[in-house]
């Protein structure tokens, strides 16, 4: 059974996907508009849009979803968007976080997959109602509360995964900035891990810390980022998952570069 | 069914013969800068290492580097494009910046991400090494070298194995001073007077067979003092450009000044001791490195000739070649012909050099698909030069340019202008030099001055500070900024000065008075107003001025005294309570004040 703490992996390769689906030992989650999914999709995903998962994310709610889609303790479940793998991070944290921890991503977007030529149909499956238990991970989930006071303690390491600009403009003081896509490689929403660890290294990421990640509104970014620390052996990672946009509306000090234009150098 | 088999195969790509880059200084950068950052390597030695290495500091902050990409030659191909539109949205602010000196910078770099930069960079052959710091700085050449109708022939192997030739040389890696080779194709596109070592190529008949050499021209450069080239000599054969450039390096190496940060500049030495002296050292010094060179050294010059190759014809979904309005503006501001029939070379502006990292990926392939040598080349006016374009094909090219953002008209006229990185990122920075190239672009823009002919070969340049990066001393009309104060409130205010030149005539622009940033516009607006209203028939703004500067002008404007009288009313500052935006600078909101930290340029 592949499981993300036992082998660490946490994306899924294109090659296995397609034998798990072949042998029926998996289940696909495509997290786009449902529009898009109903066009076609990896063959047998059931659809979960971000957006709805959103709408009500509270445990309960998320089990049921779970439950629906035919997900018991035990099965490998797959997540996969067309938004360089962060919307498909935020529906596996989710999962996570109710208690499902045999949760991947599926290393490439739709798009590659699409492009790649491989097989897709616009069957909506049958799916059998399961029943998961309910095993919340409060270990990886930080709270504007929570991060108010881990980020004074020395060994914790804030990172905001917002682009440059915006973390120049303003983020939460004491945060460094790691945009998502300095996460990725080519063609995977992940770089190797190799290519990962020697960047995290660079940056004094290392596991001696505990890391809270954040981005602009939902935790998709941040998501992303949480799962690339994982791939690079940190797993004593949380997710700030209402992010920025709380932090601000909760009126919290923040902090910005002094002193540049920096705004004007931009293109945009 | 294998993945691979199902993969598109990407047009076809020309990709660049020269590896510049080396994978292992990516590792020690990255080594240093822990040593750095654990305090076991001093301020000033990693400084000099980080700026050999192409790694300036950032404006008021030492978490951040900006990091300068040459290209050599100014040479740049479409899988390159790619790599700095994807390195530009990971390290940086998502766009890239293309200086005036063929180099392309990403800023707002963390200093412990450089290194990655520098990884990236060498799997498509570019490099940052010596870029800054007391180094051969990046060996340019015109951006119409080998398509230009008036040149002798190309100079573009020269500037590459003259870079080759000095990149990593142990003889270049501690001059007193930044050092810098410019190579054009004739008197007119070229900077050979303003620059320490300026090449314009020439054919000479010996004995009855044509020779290929250059005229050589010496100690000139723009800074808070700017001075204009001298020629060495007549005319100075191929053979022996590397022994004049190793003689003139050697000179400065031993006699520049290494304790004056300010002097340091080999433009320095020859005013110092004189141009006479200077070129009768340099000449010595020839054959002393001729005579002593254990074997013949040459320059690796390559002369294999690019293949041009008309691409393919892309099915073209409208399926109609009805040129998009606005096309006859943009060929007519934006192209030349080439010598080659049938080819044009297409300019693209860019406001002041900055272009997102979409616009780059677009056109990478943009590239592949309109220009015949298969890679673009950088100008000098932060700009970029798609070249061997057909004739035949501009129209679709414009379309493309179009949908990409990238086919604004005015390239080669007066309302491009040149802005420095000014108070966006640069350390010394007194005004946002910057987003007022910008401005003034949008507005003459707006007003459609790019297809008035009397402005084309004028020029705007603006720098932030007086050191001259943005290239004022050169400009028709140039800026350098400062600050000025009504009792206690401070505002941005410029130095202006007007009749630079850079071409045969080169020279350094006169000062006429201090405008303030947000008056510039409507100052430059009543110049063009004076200038209409006395201009002779056939005369250029830049004609006229170089009259006007020079005395030689019998209008009402007989000197620059009386345009100066015209512009006074208008750079009256207002009070603050008058018009509070008088003492914002552009692209702030808050209350103008000067403010700099340690320039690097010395270091
Ligand atoms: S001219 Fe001055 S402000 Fe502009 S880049 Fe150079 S040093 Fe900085």
């Amino acid at each position: 059974m592949c499981c993300l703490t036992d082998s660490g992996n946490v994306t899924t390769d294109v090659d296995s996907l397609r034998s798990e689906i072949r042998d029926k030992s998996v289940r696909v989650i495509d997290v786009r508009r449902e529009g898009d999914y109903k066009q076609d999709h990896i063959p047998t995903a059931v659809n979960l849009p971000l957006a709805n998962l959103l709408s009500d994310d509270s445990p309960e709610r998320v089990l049921k979803l779970v439950n629906s889609m035919g997900i018991d303790d035990e099965t490998h479940v797959v997540v996969y968007d067309d938004t360089f793998g962060a919307l498909a991070s935020r529906v596996a944290w989710t999962l996570e976080y109710v208690g499902h921890s045999n949760v991947t991503l599926l290393e490439t977007t739709y798009d590659h997959w699409k492009s790649l030529g491989l097989e897709n149909d616009s069957t909506v499956p049958e799916i059998q109602s399961k029943e998961h238990s309910m095993k919340l991970q409060p270990d990886i989930l930080a709270t504007s509360n929570y991060l108010e006071t881990a980020k004074t303690k020395d060994d914790v390491i804030l990172i905001d995964n917002r682009e440059r600009l915006n973390f120049l403009e303003q983020h939460i003081p004491g945060a460094i900035s790691l945009p998502y896509r300095t996460l990725a490689s080519d063609d995977k929403i992940l770089r190797s891990k190799e290519d990962m660890k020697r960047l995290l290294e660079n940056r004094g990421i290392t596991g001696d810390s505990e890391i809270i990640t954040y981005c602009g509104s939902v935790g998709t970014l941040s998501g992303l980022a949480y799962y690339a620390l994982k791939s690079a052996g940190l797993s004593n990672t949380k997710l700030y998952v209402r992010s920025f946009k709380e932090w601000k509306n909760l009126e919290k000090p923040t902090e910005k570069q002094e002193d540049a234009s920096y705004w004007d150098l931009s293109a945009e | 069914m294998t993945i691979s088999d199902l993969k598109q195969s990407p047009p076809d790509s020309v990709k660049s013969k020269i590896n510049w880059g080396k994978v292992e200084e990516a590792d020690n950068f990255a080594k240093t800068v822990k040593l750095f950052r654990q305090g076991k390597y001093d301020e000033d030695s990693f400084r000099r290492f980080r700026l050999q290495h192409g790694a300036y500091g950032t404006r008021m902050t030492s978490d951040y580097a900006m990091v300068r990409i040459k290209l050599p030659a100014g040479e740049i191909y479409p899988d390159q494009i790619e790599k700095i539109s994807q390195l530009s949205e990971q390290y940086s602010i998502g766009s890239a910046h293309f200086s005036t000196r063929e180099n392309i910078q990403l800023h707002w770099i963390i200093l412990e991400d450089v290194s990655e930069i520098f990884r990236s960079l060498a799997e498509v052959g570019l490099t940052s090494r010596e870029a800054c710091g007391n180094s051969v700085r990046n060996v340019m050449c015109s951006p119409l070298s080998g398509v230009c109708p008036d040149e002798e022939f190309d100079s573009t192997p020269y500037a590459l194995a003259t870079a080759r030739f000095f990149l990593r040389n142990p003889m270049a890696q501690n001059l007193p001073r930044k050092f810098k080779f410019n190579f054009t194709c004739c008197e007119k596109h070229g900077m050979v007077r303003m620059v320490d070592v300026g090449l314009i190529p020439q054919i000479r008949d010996v004995d009855g067979s044509p020779q290929r050499g250059f005229k050589i021209f010496l100690g000139g450069g723009l800074g808070n003092k700017s001075f204009v080239g001298h020629q060495l000599e007549d005319f100075t054969p191929e053979e022996d450009l590397l022994y004049t450039s190793i003689a003139v390096m050697r000179i400065f190496d031993r006699l520049g000044d290494r304790k004056n940060l300010a002097r340091n500049r080999m433009r320095y030495l020859v005013n110092d001791m004189g141009w006479e002296k200077f070129q009768n050292l340099v000449l010595k010094e020839r054959s002393v490195v001729r005579a002593t060179q254990s074997v013949i050294t040459q320059l690796d010059v390559d002369h294999t000739p690019n293949e041009i190759k008309r691409p393919i014809r892309i099915s073209d979904e409208s399926g109609s070649d009805t040129a998009p309005n606005g096309f006859a503006r943009w060929l007519k501001t934006n192209t030349v012909k080439q010598t080659q029939s049938d080819y044009r070379s297409v300019f693209l502006t860019l406001e002041a050099g900055d272009i997102t990292a979409s616009q780059l990926y677009a056109l990478a392939d943009i590239i592949r698909n309109f220009s015949s040598e298969g890679k673009a080349r950088s100008g000098f006016a932060q700009n970029i030069a798609l070249r061997y374009v057909h004739e035949d094909d501009l129209p679709r090219l414009y379309s493309k340019l179009i949908e990409v953002g990238l086919a604004k008209s005015g390239a080669l006229t007066m309302t491009a202008p040149i802005g420095c990185s000014g108070t966006t990122s640069c350390n010394l920075a007194l005004t946002n030099s910057h987003r007022l190239a910008k401005e003034i672009q949008r507005k003459f823009l707006e007003l459609k001055l790019d297809e008035d002919d009397d402005l084309s070969d004028s020029s705007i340049k603006i720098s932030g500070c007086p050191n001259s990066c943005g290239q004022h001393g050169i400009a028709t009309i140039g800026f350098f900024g400062g600050g000025g104060r009504v009792g206690k409130d401070m505002y941005a205010n410029y130095q202006m000065s007007i009749g630079g030149r850079s071409d045969g005539d080169t020279m350094l622009g006169q000062t006429l008075l201090r405008v303030p940033a947000k008056r510039v516009i409507p100052v430059l607006l009543k110049i063009i107003e004076i200038f209409k209203e006395n201009k002779k028939s056939d005369d250029t703004l830049k004609t006229w001025i170089h009259r006007v500067v020079n005395g030689n002008e019998d209008s009402e404007i007989k000197s620059i005294v009386e345009i100066k009288k015209i512009l006074e009313p208008l750079i009256t500052p207002p009070t603050i309570e008058e018009d509070p935006d008088f003492y914002l600078d552009y692209g702030s909101d808050s209350s103008y004040h000067t403010k700099t930290g340690k320039g690097e340029c010395a270091a």
